[in-house]
């Protein structure tokens, strides 16, 4: 018989839980100041969008440069709901309601322009989320171009933490089941994977849409949290920002994403004051590591607990 | 007519940018992102001679020019060089980076505020049939022509030209044959950048207006109009980058100037997914 | 009853009839070769076969689990799904993923959970995944990889992919394989070794096999009957003894030796 968890699935969790009580503690005594609490939200937000990202990118292969647009439909569905609503329950479901629709714009822009390839496809995804930009500037209900004001503030630790948690777990377990490993196909020979009975189009548009579920709950954090949403927010440098974190932490590899979204949210805080040479040191990292590590920091390779394990960890039925 | 005559000068500075995409795109199958940078840089510098040494447009626009294409050469040598068996999406992923790395390296310097060109051409219009023209888009237009001529000379007529399209057609076939491809590589830049370098100070003096992050949206829609031309093709980059100038105009000119941006990236979604080749491009596919 | 017919096949690229008007019938059970001078056509008709390629005319018939029907214009996974599965001249393997995933994958048509399985690791996906394993091994077994089955597929010596190709075609569970060139870059010895192994399996998984190879002693061997293309065209069709003794075959290899 097989165990439930795999030893290091089980050290991932406690690792998790140890973390929530960490920071709920450090919160509590203060440590953590409220402009700290803005890094923290920095932080998960930043996972959540790059760890969804890099299921699209880094193990499906589908390049995309839109990955801010699906994270402003969560925004703005939140925003929208929480202001005509403002209770918890609004809350719950402004982001259920702003992945769900972040996900059918996914399938809806993902049908048509997932057949595009590369450098094509990264072009086009760009466009649409120019396009969201443009349609969120012109409503009236998104507030246009002057932006939705006084979303009220439901996030805190506990719910950052669960929907951090809840993201990296959905997507860790997905590229670790049959469907995830379709994807993995599709980036690796696309060809190949068509002959082997994959529907690469049906794989793809899913990758997508699921990529654009969590950016969604990324999306409805932020609008939670930062209390004001304009469209000019979720831009194309605001995608190239969750880019450089995958790109960083590795293309394929979701505890990369993580270290890299930490990372980059702290220097985030300490440039803050600096926006040139925060976005000099971005570009300047990421052109370095293209140049010296294409394949990004960690690779597709995954942060493990190697020395508590005595075998490799890929194979999960050991 | 009136939104033709706007479509057509602010379309010439389109195509100058196109070009360089389009250019660089035939020959190392890059999307060249930081391209739109260097247009930027050719307005600033462009500015920085007309401001501060009373020279006039035309040494501006040749000083500017040089600048420009030596930027575009060693970016590549020192960017894009070491990324040549790389995958295309790390080399798309360093072009990106080397675009916001020009942008905020300007910021850095020059800051994020907003300046304006003195007055270098002459402001006068004249009227033809109810429709008003800027001496500005004249000379706009004339500078253009001259340099698609030029250009077109350089492609067909020329060694470097002859080389060029034999790397873009077939880089090993051309290196076995004794063409030097970096060399070339080096050269497609050189001159991609110079027009972009020549587009930046044509905006800077009819938009009288410049700033670090200008190169971003025209560096896209001029992509767009390399695109619905046909990549690779340098007639398709002159007729979608007047394309793309007439429709902005129009779409603005009838009260859609909120959308004008999103209809240009409609154009491009639809001509990605209709006739990816564009108006004059070629089809290409894998082998199996 | 036969398990593939092609009826008047063509197809051209651009001004290029890289397929002219073929007409191909394959039994079930049967091990069939095609050959043919470099640039004949062969791949291009595996890959109508296959749906990579849309034919410009002509009719693909497949029939597998009792049903017949037409397949041109099929894409490639459902004709996969139909029971007909490939390898390729030029392996592609998923380089780089290890060898037991490379089998998984081809596996995934026939996985019986859903989406949110997938998502929550239920009890379904346990019991499937395990399945999975079992299976995977198994194949690898017959190839001797199961050793292995950790290795990423890049790092496997190239005799070592033509098989794990094979072995990912079987995941697909097919009753018609095609074989493009399984012997190419193979030393004698690999290719005898080879020669067995695509008897083995055939008689094992009941399998139809269509098999393009230039290495004519495993074709001689083991076809029981051969096709033979020519500028796209059909030009020959027999046993080994008979395609031995054609005096256009002999012709189209112009001096290659036949025997």
């Amino acid at each position: 018989m097989k165990k439930l968890f795999t030893r290091n699935a089980l050290i991932t969790l406690i690792l998790m839980a140890v973390s929530f009580v960490v920071v709920e503690v450090l919160i509590q005594a203060n440590i953590i100041t409220a402009y700290y609490q803005i890094t923290l939200a920095t932080i998960c937000i930043n996972i959540i969008m790059a760890v969804s990202l890099n299921l699209v990118t880094g193990f499906t292969g589908q390049f995309s440069l839109g990955h801010a647009g699906f994270m402003s439909i969560g925004a703005y569905t939140c925003g929208i709901i929480t202001v005509a609503n403002p209770t918890v329950g609004g809350f719950l479901t402004g982001i259920v309601m702003g992945a769900v629709l972040a996900a059918l714009a996914g399938i809806i822009i993902g049908i048509p322009t997932l057949r595009l390839k590369g450098d094509y496809l990264a072009i086009a995804t760009l466009g649409f989320a120019e396009i969201i930009r443009i349609i969120v500037q012109t409503l009236d209900i998104t507030g246009g171009a002057a932006g939705l004001n006084g979303v009220p503030k439901f996030t805190n630790w506990p719910w950052f933490w669960f929907f951090t948690v809840l993201t990296i777990i959905l997507v860790n377990n997905f590229i670790h089941s049959s469907h995830g490993r379709a994807c993995i196909a599709i980036r690796e020979d696309e060809i190949a994977a068509e002959a082997m009975g994959i529907n690469t189009t049906k794989y793809k548009v899913m990758a997508f849409a699921v990529g654009a579920f969590f950016a969604g709950i990324g999306g409805a954090l932020y609008a939670s949290t930062f209390f004001f949403l304009k469209p000019a927010t979720f831009g194309f440098l605001k995608s190239i920002d969750y880019l450089v974190i995958v790109v960083l932490g590795g293309m394929g590899s979701i505890t990369g994403s993580v270290v890299a979204g930490i990372f980059l949210a702290v220097v985030n805080t300490v440039l803050a004051e600096f926006t040139a040479v925060r976005m000099i040191i971005y570009a300047a990292l990421l052109v370095v590591v293209m140049i010296f590590r294409p394949q990004g920091l960690m690779g597709s390779k995954e942060i493990t607990f190697k020395l508590l394990q005595k075998k490799p960890q890929s194979n999960k039925q050991e | 007519m009136q939104q033709i005559v706007n479509g057509i000068s602010l379309g010439s500075i389109y195509a100058l940018i196109a070009l360089g995409y389009t250019m660089v795109y035939g020959i190392i199958k890059l999307i060249n992102f930081a391209h739109g940078d260097i247009y930027m840089i050719g307005a600033y510098t462009g500015f920085a001679v007309v401001t501060y040494t009373n020279l006039g447009f035309f040494p501006a626009l040749i000083i500017a020019m040089i600048a420009c294409s030596a930027l575009g050469v060693v970016t590549e040598k020192v960017a894009y060089k070491p990324l040549r068996s790389a995958s295309r999406i790390a080399v798309l992923i360093t072009a990106i980076g080397v675009s916001l790395l020009m942008e905020y390296v300007m910021m850095f310097f020059v800051t994020a505020d907003v300046r304006s060109y003195p007055d270098v051409l002459s402001n006068a219009s004249f009227e033809i049939g109810g429709v008003i023209i800027k001496m500005q888009q004249i000379y706009i237009l004339i500078t253009t022509v001259l340099l698609m001529v030029f250009l077109q000379y350089i492609v067909h007529r020329t060694k470097v030209g002859k080389a060029m399209r034999a790397v873009s057609i077939d880089r090993d076939a051309a290196e076995l044959m004794g063409i030097k491809v970096d060399q070339t590589i080096s050269y497609t830049f050189a001159i991609g950048s110079a027009l972009a370098g020549a587009a930046g100070v044509l905006v800077g003096i009819y938009y009288n207006s410049i700033n670090p992050l200008m190169g971003i949206m025209p560096g896209l829609k001029a992509f767009v109009a390399a695109v619905l031309g046909g990549i690779g093709s340098i007639p398709g980059a002159m007729i979608g980058g007047m394309s793309i100038g007439v429709i902005e105009n129009m779409v603005s000119g009838y009260g859609g100037s909120l959308i004008k941006d999103a209809v240009v990236f409609a154009i491009l979604i639809i001509v990605l997914l209709v006739k990816p080749s564009g108006i004059l491009g070629k089809n290409t596919r894998e082998k199996v | 009853m036969p398990i593939l017919t092609v009826n008047k096949l063509t197809k051209s690229f651009g001004g290029l009839t890289a397929v002219s008007n073929v007409n191909l019938q394959i039994e079930k059970g049967e091990l069939v070769g095609l050959i043919g001078p470099n640039g004949a056509g062969k791949t291009t008709l595996f890959n109508l076969l296959t749906g990579v390629y849309e034919p410009t005319t002509g009719d693909i018939i497949l029939e597998t689990e009792g049903r017949s029907r037409k397949i041109q214009g099929k894409k490639p996974y459902d004709i996969t799904k139909e029971g007909l599965a490939r390898t390729f001249q030029n392996i592609r393997l998923f380089k780089d993923l290890t060898v037991m995933d490379n089998v998984r994958i081809a596996m995934h048509q026939n996985i019986k959970y859903m989406m949110p399985s997938a998502f929550l690791h239920g009890i379904k996906y346990h019991s499937e995944e395990e399945r999975l394993v079992r299976e995977a091994e198994e194949l690898l077994n017959i190839f001797n990889l199961t050793d292995k089955k950790q290795e990423l597929a890049k790092n496997l010596p190239y005799g070592e992919q033509r098989h794990l190709e094979i072995a990912r075609a079987l995941a697909t569970r097919p009753e018609l394989l095609l074989l493009d060139e399984p012997a190419a870059g193979m030393n004698p010895n690999e290719t005898a070794e080879l020669t067995k192994t695509i008897a083995w399996i055939r008689e094992k998984f009941g399998l139809t096999i269509l098999l393009i190879e230039h290495d004519m002693s495993l074709v001689m061997k083991i076809c029981e009957r051969i096709y033979v293309l020519d500028y796209g065209m059909m030009i020959a069709n027999g046993t080994p003894e008979e395609i031995r003794k054609n005096k256009r075959v002999i012709e189209a290899y112009l001096g290659e030796d036949v025997n």
